[in-house]
């Protein structure tokens, strides 16, 4: 028996002010929706409602829209680059401050363990306002032209998986760039939004800049069809990516699509076997696995299989699954019950194919949301576990004989997001890395993101890039 | 002898043929291991381990056989109700005083040897440097690696010189320090270790204390990962000893939480893992008796030796 057991180390609620309602936020005010429409917000970790969230109708997305054309008409647009990056500076700042409130709120709602929203998504969420408030006075000199301009009002749908993160990463390059915009947070994970709304606010930001309405896929639906959107930036499954392409088809609105993923993880017999034990973990079992570019197969050399799956089966029996809000938890809750019944039918069906599945021995809490870490072994390219994105905890083993199988394994999926190369050989990490279709390659680590670095898809993991110089090109007309 | 071990070359292919280790990989594990919150009563049971597993050291050249009783006067009495530590380290000159104080007391007494710190003396005066240190009393023997040797890729050497010396300590633990600051790529460090492990070490260690880096968790990391490896490869678990820059509970928890979650629960134990420092004790205290009390004591309240 370890007598060495961590004792709880839960990170304090009361940093946050719950209120038991929230409006939409349109025009710098938080209103109540047209038809007083509300859902509730839950924590997955618990079942508990945290909140009511206004649900937002078509009625509310036009007005919401209204005030976002008329700031861009009025405010936005017209001012000059220095004085946006102003308020972009003011708003990273403000985000470093209230980082702990951020954190512990993005944690209640999503699920996600604290260690994850404290160390990664707040700060990378500032980081990306800082960098893009450094763009707003030189777009000039970003390669689009003399004087690239905005596209107007800008529609936005982003996914429950990094709520203030994605918010960021759309936002930021928006407003840089001088467009305004509306936002639709998704329907589990409504509330950093909300808390940015009140950031946007904090900051003077001018009303009608940044609208956040909430709901479900018809809000959503609502603001695709809009006449008066220039631009649809979506970051989502590959299902409604498909949707909304076929909705804005023959419209003059622009599109950038950020969907799904399977990517490969590649281990050659000459990598560093406990750190790419470690990169294995940190791509599939970060964030519960709820991670468009999560390397949910992974692609082991032949001849050291055995030896890494023990290494990798040591270290994810380690993995601390349960409360979110402990700063010790390395593995949180399943963000909805539908997404637990997606991942628990795709593990049936991987168990029924025939691989063989693994779980370690962990406890997981009666209430909520949880799936135990699970690694499917004895698994062919055949398996839906290796075409369809689990989203989940669910990573797929595959063994591969040479670099030109495993090139051509990694390759064989209608996803292309990322990719990663485990290796101690520089030579072999450029030349397969030069041949993977993929939008991010990671050599010797995974799941490591910048907002100087573009991130984007090939084939039907989407087309646009986000972040870097190339995610300005987005919202550039 | 190990089958690795018949020749040069074939020493030379074991020891290149171990996986490499990524430097940046290593030190983000250890900083991620190092958010881990240990509070209360696992924070409680983990100051006790730590005072339980220090290797209470001077090594000075300005030690006297005062200064010497003094340090083993506060390795048997650290405190009101805190364990005792686990060692004296000192000089071989001083083996025979501390041996005065600590005998029968259970506190071993463990002496550097070999030349220490440079370890750079003819053999034979290494080897007497240990028979002396044995002869007076150590019960512990932590002696240097030849890192000119090593730096010049003779391994064989520097592994028959380990076993010289393994066979001059006789009944006495062998402690082999690998001055890690030396040897600077996390590569070298896991030659080392299997090198030092495969030659009969006892323990591996950091550190003199005499180099700067002296003991880093990532290379505590790699150690760690060799000896889980060479227990499940061989079936002997070798212990492991950081020394040097340890210097408060807040470090000292963070080596045992890499130990919990690298080589496992069964190296929390001091016939498995130690720390070689000098001050790092009477913080652990300090941090014991606020544990206990709810307020720190002033320094004063916590002897200086």
């Amino acid at each position: 028996m370890n007598m060495f057991e961590y004792a709880p180390a839960p990170e304090s609620r009361s940093v946050v002010s719950l209120q038991s309602s929230y409006g939409l936020f349109i025009d710098g005010e938080f209103v109540d929706p047209r038809d007083g429409g509300t859902m509730k917000t839950i924590s997955p970790a618990t079942e508990e409602t945290l909140a009511e969230v206004a649900v937002a109708t078509e009625a509310d997305v036009d007005i919401a829209v209204a005030a976002a054309r008329r700031a861009y008409d009025t405010v936005w647009g017209p001012m000059p680059g220095r004085d946006r990056a102003k308020y972009l500076f003011r708003i990273a700042r403000l985000i470093q401050e209230r980082s702990r409130e951020l954190a512990v709120l993005e944690t209640l709602d999503n699920g996600k363990p604290i260690r994850e929203s404290r160390d990664v998504d707040v700060p990378l969420a500032a980081a990306h306002f800082f960098y893009y408030a450094g763009w707003a006075d030189k777009l000039a000199h970003a390669g689009f032209g003399a004087d690239p301009r905005p596209l107007g009002v800008v529609g936005q749908v982003i996914p429950w998986n990094f709520p203030l993160l994605m918010l960021a990463w759309k936002i930021a390059p928006a407003l840089a760039t001088g467009n305004t915009v509306v936002l639709k947070p998704a329907e589990t994970t409504p509330l950093t939004a909300l808390l940015f709304a009140d950031i946007c606010r904090q900051a003077d930001l001018p009303a009608g800049v940044v609208n956040i309405v909430t709901g479900a896929g018809e809000t959503g639906a609502a603001l695709v069809r809009h006449p008066e959107i220039d631009k649809i930036a979506f970051t989502g499954s590959t299902a409604v990516g498909r949707n909304i392409a076929q909705a804005i088809a023959g419209t003059r609105k622009r599109l950038t699509l950020e969907l799904g993923g399977k990517a490969a993880n590649i281990v050659f017999d000459d990598a560093p076997i406990d750190q790419a034990v470690e990169g294995i973990v940190n791509g599939i079992f970060f964030n519960q696995g709820h991670v468009c570019c999560a390397g949910s197969r992974l692609l082991v050399q032949e001849s050291i299989a055995d030896e890494l799956l023990d290494a990798l089966k040591r270290r994810v029996s380690q993995l601390r699954v349960g409360d979110p809000l402990d700063k010790n938890t390395d593995v949180g809750a399943i963000n909805s019950a539908e997404q637990l019944a997606r991942i628990s039918e795709l593990s049936s069906a991987g168990e029924a194919e025939g691989a063989t599945r693994w779980s370690p021995a962990c406890e997981l809490p009666s209430q909520g949301f949880w799936f135990a870490p699970t690694i499917f072994t004895g698994v062919s390219q055949a398996h839906r576990i290796a075409r369809e994105e689990v989203f989940g905890p669910v990573l797929s083993v595959l063994t591969f004989r040479t670099p030109a199988e495993a090139i051509e394994k990694a390759n064989n999926t209608q996803y292309g997001l990322s990719a990663g190369i485990w290796t101690e050989k520089g030579s072999r990490i450029l030349a397969v890395a030069d041949k993977l279709r993929a939008g991010v390659v990671w050599a010797n680590t995974f799941n490591k993101f910048d907002p100087t670095s573009p991130f984007g898809g090939y084939k039907e993991s989407g087309y646009g890039r986000e972040g870097g110089r190339h995610g300005l090109e987005a919202y550039c007309a | 002898m190990p089958e690795q071990v018949h020749t040069e070359s074939s020493l030379r292919r074991f020891l290149h043929g171990l996986p490499g280790v990524d430097t940046v990989g290593a030190a983000q594990r250890t900083a991620m291991l190092g958010t881990r919150s240990i509070k209360t009563t696992a924070k409680a049971y983990a100051i006790d381990l730590a005072i339980r597993m220090t290797d209470l050291t001077t090594l000075e050249g300005a030690d006297t056989p005062g200064k010497v009783r003094a340090l083993c006067q506060k390795a048997l009495h650290p405190g009101a109700g805190a364990p005792r530590v686990a060692a004296v380290c000192v000089y071989p000159s001083m083996v025979a005083t501390a041996h005065e104080v600590l005998r029968g007391s259970g506190v071993e007494l463990a002496s550097v040897a070999t030349a220490f710190p440079s370890g750079q003396a003819p053999l034979a005066v290494r080897l007497a440097d240990t028979a002396a240190a044995v002869a007076d009393g150590a019960t512990e023997i932590d002696m240097v690696i030849n890192r000119g040797a090593f730096l010049a890729g003779r391994y064989l050497e520097v592994f028959e010189e380990i076993q010289a010396v393994k066979k001059t300590c006789g009944p006495a633990h062998l402690k082999v320090i690998m001055e890690t600051g030396e040897l600077a790529t996390l590569d070298n460090v896991r030659r080392a270790s299997w090198l030092c492990m495969l030659a009969g070490a006892d323990f591996i260690k950091t550190s003199t204390g005499k180099v700067t880096p002296a003991a880093t968790l990532p290379v505590t990391l790699v150690m760690l990962e060799a000896v889980r490896d060479f227990a499940a490869a061989h079936g002997r678990t070798i212990g492991v000893k950081p020394a040097g820059g340890i210097r408060t509970t807040k470090d000292a928890m963070k080596y045992l939480v890499l130990v919990n979650e690298t080589a496992g629960p069964d190296w929390l134990d001091p016939a498995r893992f130690r720390f070689g420092a000098s001050t790092l004790l009477n913080d652990l205290l300090m941090q014991r008796t606020k544990l206990s009390t709810g307020h720190y004591g002033g320094p004063d309240y916590f002897s200086l030796d």
